[in-house]
């Protein structure tokens, strides 16, 4: 292993820790916002995940302003297109979520999936 | 370029307008359009398929007619056609039998929203199957999940919310790790399109370079396709939402969604990885260790389950656990077997839910198994349905559970050292099957008193009361007696889509 590598790479190291740190709470919180948290930080990861992986030092956004310039001038502009798409994803899923949320707050008062489950057992079927 | 070809891109294009169309309908008019949609699909895939097998050649549509590493691609084999096809046959089937129960669980003024999510789910299943390029695969998964929520708590009890919120956090877990394998693997081979990720993965192989982020890129995906498809320690939201759902949905859900993402993952395995690479990169025994615990666990959970509905839902995750076991064997063959369970169980899993719906109508709608002692006297044609399709499951020859069960086994011979342990699970789970599946068909033809019915009111249901959910179970009954008896041209379809798919 080559740490100096993880040094000259370190915003990807930085995505993947928070990736981490989101994945971890969408799973184990209990409360449903905490979750929808985590979920943004897991997606937001990736994000920036992409975007890093898309830069090359020294070129600039594929805009063309003054005449065009060589391919070498620019940077990839694929990952800021799938950035893009997978923001609006992740803001539909969201909104989806959150509304979820709205319902499940207004039957049984409480944020709490695990209480809102043993609830769901008491009252029965 | 012959006029079929542009079918596939046509049908996508077709359910995917008619959801937002079907917001401004209503109700009556929805359920009509959705019909509609779904038989002209399936028509166009049958033209497709019928198209396949004369050229026997798969064929690359350009989306927006750029060229390769640039433009997005739909690619149609005979394996896709086929697989549509039977989509849209089981979507069908599933949607008209379960008008009823949509009509009494769903408030009145939203009918119509069903259908949105139904076009919508179709959407996405057709260009999970169609499409050539990974992120738009990625996008379409994420609109086959949203539609499934939507099918879930399309009834407002506190269920079917909570069923529904358990099931997007575990299907976005799944999204997550799938979004971040692809992007690993862009970030590795620098395309998206399918066939060309395959030419790099191949290059990098050979070099020996970046073997462990490739490594990682095919867990991450695996797995996330895994819990997204409900694979055995991911399968918690599962037995609510099947359990509680309307009938269509839980249908849909069975025997479409998961199957949708499944089939995702033998194309990333086939087109965009490589098959002898997946097999060397072990990932397929973990897949192997988890299909078969789903396949002991599912039955064992299912028996304990004193809900009919719950108990079938619980069969569902033992039979997931067949198909990545499947997988897991690490042949072509194994795949074979398990793309003919996905057909299989399609067809039995959603023959089970509309003929439990059936004895339940006749038990005064009460899913619990003391009510429905008798009920196949009650309901005849559900009693013989749900019968053809416990004996399916439990892997009765004649009926197509026997030949999938016969292919995991010839599969299972292929592979010197996970022989024993497949075969053993194979009798294992068809025991705990049985168990299950005959104790509920010995209770509904155990006869019940006559003062005990009257005294709760239970009602015959003859199968003209019931026109079209009756004409669905009997198409339901044909399609698993056609694959169990003819099951040959149906593996034959699936071995030359297989060979192309490569």
């Amino acid at each position: 292993m080559n740490f100096a590598n993880l040094l000259c790479n370190y915003e990807e190291a930085v995505a993947m820790i928070l990736f981490g740190i989101g994945f971890s709470n969408l799973l184990m919180q209990k409360n449903l916002i905490k979750k929808i948290i985590g979920m943004n930080i897991m997606d937001t990861s990736i994000y920036l995940f992409l975007a890093v992986k898309g830069y090359i030092s020294g070129r600039k956004a594929p805009i063309v302003v003054d005449g065009i310039q060589s391919v070498e001038a620019y940077i990839n502009p694929i990952p800021s297109g799938l950035v893009l798409t997978g923001i609006v994803v992740s803001v539909s899923v969201t909104a989806l979520m959150l509304s979820l949320t709205i319902r499940l707050y207004n039957r049984y008062h409480t944020l709490d999936l695990d209480e809102i489950s043993t609830q769901l057992k008491k009252e029965g079927r | 370029m012959e006029f079929v070809q542009n079918f596939p891109f046509m049908s996508i294009i077709l359910s995917l307008f008619a959801g937002p169309v079907s917001t401004v309908l209503n109700g009556k008019w929805a359920k009509r359009l959705n019909l509609f949609v779904i038989t002209a699909v399936g028509c166009m895939s049958a033209a497709v398929l019928a198209f396949e097998l004369r050229t026997k050649q798969e064929y690359v549509y350009m989306m927006g007619h750029f060229p390769a590493p640039w433009g997005n691609e739909i690619r149609v084999g005979i394996l896709e056609a086929a697989m549509a096809l039977f989509f849209c046959i089981i979507m069908l089937l599933c949607v008209i039998s379960g008008v009823l129960e949509r009509e009494r669980e769903i408030e009145e003024g939203k009918q119509n929203l069903y259908y949105v999510m139904v076009n919508l789910l179709l959407c996405s299943l057709l260009a999970l199957i169609y499409t050539n390029d990974l992120f738009t695969a990625y996008v379409f998964v994420e609109i086959n999940t949203i539609s499934a929520c939507g099918l879930i708590m399309i009834r407002q009890t506190g269920r079917t919310i909570e069923a529904a919120t358990r099931y997007m956090i575990m299907s976005l877990l799944g999204s997550g790790l799938l979004l971040l394998g692809i992007c690993f693997l862009y970030g590795l081979t620098g395309h998206l399109l399918m066939s060309n990720i395959k030419e790099q993965v191949a290059v990098l192989q050979a070099s020996g370079e970046y073997h462990i982020p490739l490594l990682v890129a095919i867990c991450l995906m695996s797995v996330g396709i895994a819990i997204k498809s409900a694979l055995y320690p991911f399968h918690t939201w599962l037995p609510d939402a099947y359990g509680y759902s309307t009938l269509s949905s839980a249908a849909i859900l069975s025997s479409l969604v998961s199957k949708g993402y499944i089939f995702l993952l033998i194309k990333i395995f086939y087109r965009v990885i490589g098959f002898d690479i997946i097999r060397d990169s072990k990932v397929i025994n973990v897949l192997f260790v988890f299909g078969i615990a789903g396949m002991i666990m599912g039955s064992l959970s299912a028996i304990k389950e004193n809900d009919i509905r719950r108990m079938i839902a619980y069969s569902s995750v033992a039979q997931i656990g067949y198909i990545y076991m499947g997988f897991g064997l690490g042949t072509t063959f194994g795949i074979i077997a398990s793309i003919y369970h996905i057909v299989s169980h399609a067809a039995t899993k959603s023959l089970l839910f509309v003929a439990a719906s059936g004895l339940t109508d006749a038990s005064g709608k009460n899913k619990l198994f003391a009510e429905l002692t008798g009920s196949g006297y009650r309901n005849k044609l559900a009693g013989v349905a749900f019968t053809v399709g416990s004996l399916s499951m439990v892997g009765f020859p004649m009926f197509s559970g026997f030949i999938s069960k016969l292919l995991f086994a010839q599969a299972a011979m292929e592979n010197q050292h996970k022989m024993l342990i497949t075969l053993i699970a194979l009798a294992i789970s068809t025991i705990l099957n049985a168990v299950y599946f005959m104790k509920t068909v010995i209770r509904i033809y155990t006869p019940e008193k006559r003062e005990v019915i009257q005294e709760k009111g239970f009602d015959d249901i003859a199968f003209w009361e019931q026109p079209v959910k009756s004409a669905a179970l009997v198409c339901f009954i044909v399609l698993n007696v056609f694959l169990g008896l003819s099951s040959e041209p149906v593996i034959h379809l699936i071995q030359i889509g297989l060979s192309m798919f490569a």
